[in-house]
C-alpha cells in the first residue's frame, strides 16, 4: 500500500513520518513515531485511552485521520513531564491515588490538560464534563475527579503567586 | 477493503473527485467514517480530505445564519449566536468528540446519533452543497439520505432563533453525561398573539433518520402552549413513526416514554 508522508510536531519537536492510507494517528504515534504513552483500547472513540491534544484541541487519536494533522501540534503524555519533574497533573494522580492499572491514565490526563489549558478554575460539573468520554475501569472516577480539581487549584494558586 | 487517501486543495475539485466516484467519502471530522476504516467494514475505497478542513464559517444575515458544514460541536456550543442550537451540540459525545464532530457529518450520523440533524429537521435547515445554487430542505435530504453520495454539503442555514423559549431541545439517555440517545427531541414553537404558529417538532431513533412528529405538530398548531395542549400534543406524537429497538432500548420503551418527554419539553415548569 502506499505511504504517504505527514509532518506535524509532537510535543514541541517536528516530526516526518509516513502513513499509511488510512491509517490513524494513534497508530502513526505508537508504530512511526515510537510514543507509546497514547493507548489503544477501541479504536472506536468510545473508550477515550487514546486522547491527545491537536491544536489545544482534546482529540482521539484513534479516529483521526493521521494525514489531517499535516501541520498541526499534537501532544501527548510524554511531553507532560520536565525531566524528572511530573506535570502537576501527574503529581495530584499520584497523591490521589487515581491510576490503578494505569491504561486510561494517560487520556485522562490529556482530556483534563485541555480543560484546565481553557479554564483553570473549573467546577466538579466541568471535569467530569472534560472526562465524560474517558472510562476508566478501576478508579471509579472519584479520585480522578479530585486529582483534576487539586491540581486545579494548584495550578491557580501558582498562577497568583507569579 | 483497501483504501485510498485523495487530498485536496480546493474544496470544488474534491466535490468534482466525489462526483465521479461512488464508492468515495468525503471526511468530516472522521468521528464516524474512522470507525468504519479501523473496522475494516467501511462500505467505501475512496477517502476524500479537503486540506485545511471543510468550511469553518459561521456567516449571518440578519434573518437567516449559515454554518459551514466543517463547524464543530464544540463550536457552536461557544458561539453566542448559536447559542439556541448549544443545547444539541452540547450532548454530542465527549468534548475529544465535540472537538471534531463536524456539522456536515452529522447529517449522515445514523441512530442512534443525530442530536444536531434533529435539531436541525425542527428548524426547517437548508441544506446547500458545493457547486449547487438551489439549496434542498432538510425534510428532502433526509427523505433521500444515503441514496446519492456524490455531493458535497457546503452549509446549513437555519432561522435565527431571537425567543430562546421558541426552540427546546431534550436529549434522553441512560447514561450521563454522555451516552448515546434514546430519542431526543426538537420543539420549534414559535408563538404569535399566545398561539402556537409554525409548530415543528422532530425526533431521533423512531426510524432510519431523525423524522418529524406530524402529529403532534398538528395538535400543537394555533393553540396556546397549555397542559391540555402539550397532553394533546403528547398524545399524538407517534402517529406514523416506527420507533427502533437497539442495545439501548427496545421500541415498545421508546414509544412509551417519547410523549412524556414531549409533554416535559412543551411545559418544563409543569409541577415544579
Ligand atoms: C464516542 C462517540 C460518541 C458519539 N456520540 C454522539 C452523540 O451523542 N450524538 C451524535 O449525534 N453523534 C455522536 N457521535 C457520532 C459523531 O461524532 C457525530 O455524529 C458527528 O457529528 C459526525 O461528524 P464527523 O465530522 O465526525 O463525520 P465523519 O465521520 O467525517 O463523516 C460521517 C459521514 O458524513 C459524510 N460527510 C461528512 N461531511 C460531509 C459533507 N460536508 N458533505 C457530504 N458528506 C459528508 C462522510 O462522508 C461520512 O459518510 C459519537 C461518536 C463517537 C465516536
Ligand atoms: S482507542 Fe481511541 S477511543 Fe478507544
Ligand atoms: S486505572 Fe485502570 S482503567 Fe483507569
Amino acid at each position: 500500500m502506499a505511504k504517504k508522508p505527514v509532518q506535524f510536531r509532537l510535543n514541541g519537536d517536528e516530526k516526518a513520518v509516513f502513513a499509511a492510507e488510512g491509517e490513524n494517528l494513534l497508530d502513526v504515534l505508537r508504530r512511526g513515531v515510537g510514543d507509546l504513552t497514547p493507548k489503544f483500547g477501541c479504536g472506536q472513540g468510545t473508550c477515550g485511552a487514546c486522547t491527545v491534544i491537536i491544536d489545544g484541541e482534546p482529540r482521539l487519536s484513534c479516529i483521526t485521520l493521521a494525514e489531517t494533522v499535516e501541520g498541526k501540534a499534537v501532544s501527548t503524555v510524554a511531553g507532560l513531564a520536565d525531566g524528572a519533574r511530573l506535570h502537576p497533573l501527574q503529581d495530584a494522580f499520584m497523591r490521589h491515588f487515581a491510576a490503578q492499572c494505569g491504561y486510561c491514565t494517560p487520556g485522562m490526563l490529556m482530556a483534563a490538560k485541555a480543560l484546565l489549558d481553557r479554564n483553570p478554575r473549573p467546577s466538579r460539573e466541568d471535569v467530569v464534563d472534560a472526562i465524560s468520554g474517558n472510562l476508566c475501569r478501576c478508579t471509579g472516577y472519584e479520585a480522578i475527579i479530585n486529582a483534576i480539581l487539586d491540581a486545579a487549584s494548584g495550578a491557580s494558586q501558582n498562577a497568583r503567586r507569579v | 477493503m483497501p483504501l485510498r487517501v485523495e487530498t485536496y486543495d480546493r474544496i470544488e475539485d474534491a466535490a468534482r473527485a466525489l462526483s465521479t466516484n461512488r464508492n468515495a467519502r468525503v471526511i468530516g471530522g472522521g468521528t464516524l467514517l474512522m470507525r468504519g476504516v479501523n473496522a475494516g467494514v467501511q462500505g467505501f475505497d475512496t477517502v476524500i480530505v479537503v486540506r485545511g478542513g471543510q468550511s469553518r464559517e459561521i456567516q449571518s444575515d440578519g434573518a437567516r445564519l449559515e454554518i459551514g458544514a466543517g463547524v464543530t460541536m464544540a463550536s457552536i456550543a461557544a458561539n453566542a449566536d448559536l447559542a439556541f442550537l448549544a443545547p444539541a451540540a452540547r450532548v454530542v459525545g465527549g468534548p475529544a468528540v465535540r472537538a471534531a464532530a463536524t456539522v456536515g457529518g452529522n447529517l449522515f450520523a445514523r441512530p442512534p446519533f443525530g442530536e444536531l440533524t434533529t435539531a436541525l429537521l425542527a428548524l426547517g435547515a437548508q441544506i446547500h452543497y458545493v457547486g449547487h445554487g438551489t439549496p434542498q430542505s432538510i425534510d428532502d435530504f433526509l427523505r433521500e439520505r444515503g441514496r446519492d453520495r456524490t455531493r458535497i454539503v457546503r452549509a446549513v442555514s437555519v432561522p435565527r432563533i431571537g425567543d430562546p423559549s421558541a426552540f427546546r431541545f431534550v436529549k434522553v439517555t441512560r447514561v450521563a453525561p454522555k451516552g448515546a440517545a434514546i430519542l431526543s427531541i426538537a420543539a420549534h414553537v414559535p408563538m404569535q398573539g399566545g398561539r402556537v404558529t409554525g409548530a415543528r417538532i422532530a425526533v431521533s431513533n423512531m426510524g432510519p433518520t431523525p423524522l418529524r412528529a406530524i402529529g403532534a405538530e398538528r395538535a400543537l398548531e394555533g393553540q396556546p402552549l397549555s397542559d391540555d395542549t402539550a397532553q394533546r400534543a403528547a398524545a399524538a406524537m407517534m402517529e406514523g413513526l416506527s420507533p427502533l429497538t437497539d442495545e439501548l432500548a427496545s421500541e415498545w420503551y421508546r414509544r412509551e416514554v417519547a410523549p412524556v418527554h414531549l409533554r416535559r419539553l412543551l411545559l418544563p415548569n409543569h409541577g415544579r
